[in-house]
């Protein structure tokens, strides 16, 4: 499943958006959503598969992390964006120095 | 905290025809002329976008409902070959004062009529949890959903 598509169910970003403000174990997420832990596991597992959190064993239980990967895919993204708006740019100063 | 997870900044350049003053001009005073109305991160639909010309001006979008989203600000003004711009706009799509990342952009006189405008965006690792690893915190940090929603919709425009 591709990451937008991972976060397209609304319970699914909810577990995201928890793991991204702070590295999380299952329990803590399913505290804060009214849901239930089996079903926080089974988001979880999606969102690693779609590689948006990785998880890392602590005691008997894991922690998630968002996935470092992510921030290269972030990256990826401004890479686009500042590559479309400086396209606009020069458009826009080319017409402008042309018509002076 | 893994030194080879630290992204590299993004780096863009254009050359336009069109000589370093009018480049200069276009960028910063033209803001609004070609930004790209898709490129709206306030609520609103984009009405203007400014880059106030002088240091410590304000770089912000106005909306079509007259509200205003905060962008970052200028932190160097040197017309006509660079300014240094703070974007403080955080993964969840929101001003956050705290943020730190730049964007610099220098205009490289090619000819009298041409200029390579060459787009730096730095500090890339203050946005993701990396940053939470390395400075403790977690109270400016908000996650890669708003970029990843912001993401699906370009890419939901492009396909549609």
């Amino acid at each position: 499943m591709s990451q937008i598509a991972a976060l397209a169910d609304p319970t699914r970003l909810a577990v995201f958006e928890l793991v991204a403000e702070q590295p999380r174990s299952v329990a803590e997420i399913t505290r804060s959503l009214p849901v239930t832990q089996s079903a926080v596991s089974q988001h979880l597992k999606v969102l690693r598969e779609a590689q948006l959190v990785r998880s890392e064993p602590r005691g008997a239980s894991n922690i998630y992390h968002v996935d470092p990967a992510g921030l290269v895919r972030m990256r990826a993204w401004l890479d686009r964006f500042w590559g479309s708006a400086l396209q606009e740019f020069q458009k826009q100063v080319e017409q402008e120095w042309r018509d002076k | 905290m893994n030194a080879t997870s630290i992204p590299a900044p993004v780096r863009r350049s254009v050359t336009v025809k069109a000589p370093q003053h009018k480049a200069f001009e276009v960028f910063t005073s033209g803001f609004g002329r070609w930004w790209p109305a898709s490129h709206s991160i306030g609520s609103s639909p984009l009405r203007s976008a400014v880059i106030e010309p002088r240091e410590g001006g304000r770089w912000y979008e106005a909306g079509e409902d007259g509200s205003e989203c905060e962008w970052g600000e200028v932190l160097a003004w040197e017309p006509p070959s660079r300014v240094l711009l703070a974007w403080r706009i955080g993964m969840d799509w929101k001003y956050d004062p705290d943020l730190h990342t730049e964007v610099e952009v220098r205009f490289v006189s090619v000819t009298s009529d041409s200029t390579r405008v060459e787009l730096e965006h730095r500090l890339l690792e203050n946005f993701g949890g990396e940053a939470e690893a390395a400075r403790g915190t977690f109270d400016s940090e908000g996650g890669w959903v708003g970029l990843l929603r912001n993401y699906a919709e370009m890419v939901e425009k492009t396909i549609v």
